[in-house]
């Protein structure tokens, strides 16, 4: 990257410390943070907004609505996560590359499962074959980004469908009362309520997601831990920066970038959990009264 | 090959018994079934002994965490904020590494006319260091519910332990901790259900699976990538999991019932299932 980086064997010390942090793997190891934020800036609100339908769906009066709201809230609670994420994956690629060809090559006869191979006509691979190598990645971290959705979708069902409950009943009666349509009770009374009650669920859901990230490597997706293991393993003479093995140091890096991202929102949640615990008869509320006196 | 023949050879292959060689080709139901069956035998032991190990340690932190002490108090919030802030995948790689640097042929320890050879080769192993992983994490995730539960012990109960003139460890052990226990309960139930489903991660991030001896999800895996088809293992892990949660739920259940025995039954703390802690 800088001139003097032009022949690494003969730097030491802080100089070769300098250029070895700024090559190119190094440089698009930097890049793969942003790839973590990314991801939480997109799952956030895609997963809140699967999470909103499913709880809506829970409530609906109409039962296979119904059922399907809850079964979408209930998958998360018995079963791992990570099974979730190695399913969708595969299930998701499978699934796209099977209606695509379900259009595309409506005279195609040979089976699609032919003993252990998967066999799409080659007019509807995703990306297609010659495809550039950044459409692939693309489409990696899109089919990752759908995956977080939909599992953290679910958690939010479970918080918003919890939030919805707990709106006292007589505020919904009295809407009707007033004249008010379902959907008109749905929209002025219960949703502006039912915040105060998912925001501690949410901003705990918001930490799990944090922690959820670096699940990202094992869909495949070229990110933090992927470059911390490969920039991390010890380099032979044979490289243009020989070093032992470091993965260590590059993992407690990491460890360290998270605790970062946690402890700001411990922060926020902290504050109001200090709110919560004002004035109660506890020992959290005694506390609070004996520090303010 | 019948169905109870491959159980014989399949059925402990996760410990190294029966059949060496994994099955390559002709995949049947019951081949998936029984090894991935096989395979939870690692997900029930990492799972048990992390929790039971982590609940002494997880009161010992709490306390401590509850402590007036300065020097007591501050390594332990450090400790939960360490464990409960970073994923436990990080914390995985982290441990391998740290495990994998340390010297192989051991330690030496001189104590005078003898001296004495400590191995460490063993914490390479899943068996060993991803359970001193699990032990460590799901101790700062009880010790965080415990101080939680501590700190909302009602004030009538301390109130009522003094006018019987109890103090100090009686007082503790008879009004302090019981209380602690019945209202942590349903969360730590909780924690107990997503421990045993963080258990998954352990073959996925660094610990190698020795002579592929892994767990349920490391077969599961390992059948999706031969066959191609995600179709049949991972929902079979998933139906092993869902009994194996339903069975938590019992088994936790019976315990809250007798914590909460002094109640009548229509009060009762009632364990409710919530997705609050995955790591």
């Amino acid at each position: 990257m800088f001139a003097a980086c032009a022949d690494p064997s003969g730097l030491d010390g802080l100089a070769w410390l300098g250029c070895y942090l700024t090559t190119g793997k190094h440089i698009d190891f930097y890049w793969s943070f942003l790839t973590v934020l990314i991801l939480l800036a997109v799952t956030a609100p895609v997963a809140l907004a699967f999470g909103f339908g499913g709880a809506m769906a829970a409530r609906s009066p109409v039962l296979p609505l119904r059922l399907m709201g809850k079964g979408y809230t209930a998958m998360v609670r018995g079963i791992p996560d990570i099974v979730f994420f190695l399913f969708f994956v595969i299930a998701l690629d499978q699934g796209l590359e099977w209606m695509l060809h379900q259009v595309r090559c409506p005279g195609w006869t040979d089976p699609i499962r032919q003993g252990l191979e998967f066999r799409v006509c080659p007019e509807a691979k995703i990306p297609s074959g010659n495809a550039a190598q950044i459409w692939h990645r693309l489409y990696g971290f899109g089919l990752a980004v759908v995956t977080f959705a939909i599992v953290f979708g679910a958690f939010a069902a479970n918080v918003l469908y919890g939030a919805m409950q707990a709106v006292p009943k007589a505020q919904l009666e009295t809407g009707e009362s007033f004249g008010m349509s379902p959907r008109q009770v749905f929209h002025r009374i219960l949703v502006p309520q039912m915040w105060v009650y998912a925001l501690p669920g949410l901003s705990n859901l918001w930490m799990i997601l944090i922690k959820a990230t670096p699940l990202l490597f094992l869909l495949g997706v070229q990110d933090i831990v992927y470059w911390a293991r490969e920039l991390g393993g010890s380099k032979t003479s044979a490289f243009a920066y020989p070093h032992p093995d470091w993965r260590l140091y590059y993992f407690l890096g990491l460890l360290v970038f998270y605790l970062c991202m946690t402890r700001a929102s411990e922060i926020v949640l902290g504050r109001l959990t200090q709110r919560l615990t004002r004035g109660q008869a506890t020992l959290a509320g005694d506390a609070r009264r004996r520090a303010a006196r | 090959m019948s169905c109870l023949q491959i159980i014989g050879d399949y059925a402990f292959r996760s410990l190294g018994y029966g059949e060496r060689l994994l099955p390559r080709s002709d995949f049947t139901l019951c081949h998936q079934v029984t090894l991935i069956g096989s395979g939870l035998i690692w997900n029930i032991y990492f799972g048990a002994l992390a929790l039971i190990a982590g609940f002494f340690l997880a009161n010992a932190v709490a306390l401590a965490r509850a402590s007036g002490r300065f020097w007591l108090r501050k390594p332990a919030e450090w400790f939960i904020f360490v464990f409960r802030g970073s994923p436990l995948f990080i914390q995985f790689f982290l441990f391998y590494e740290v495990f994998v640097l340390l010297p192989k042929a051991g330690f030496d320890i001189p104590l005078g006319l003898i001296t004495l050879t400590v191995e460490t080769d063993w914490l390479t192993r899943a068996w060993a260091g991803a359970l001193i992983v699990l032990f460590l994490n799901t101790a700062a995730y009880s010790a965080e519910i415990f101080f939680g539960a501590l700190q909302s012990v009602p004030r009538g109960d301390i109130e009522a332990a003094d006018a019987f003139g109890l103090s100090g460890w009686a007082r503790f052990r008879r009004v302090l901790w019981p209380t602690m226990l019945r209202l942590a309960w349903p969360a730590y139930t909780n924690e107990a259900i997503f421990l045993f489903h963080a258990t998954t991660l352990v073959f996925f991030s660094g610990f190698p699976a020795f002579q592929q001896r892994g767990d349920a999800l490391y077969y599961a895996n390992y059948f999706a990538d031969k066959t191609f088809n995600p179709f049949i293992p991972y929902p079979i892990v998933a139906v092993y999991f869902i009994l194996l949660t339903l069975l938590l739920t019992l088994v936790f259940g019976r315990v809250n019932a007798r914590l909460n025995r002094h109640l009548p039954s229509n009060i009762r703390p009632r364990i409710r299932l919530r997705a609050q802690l995955i790591r």
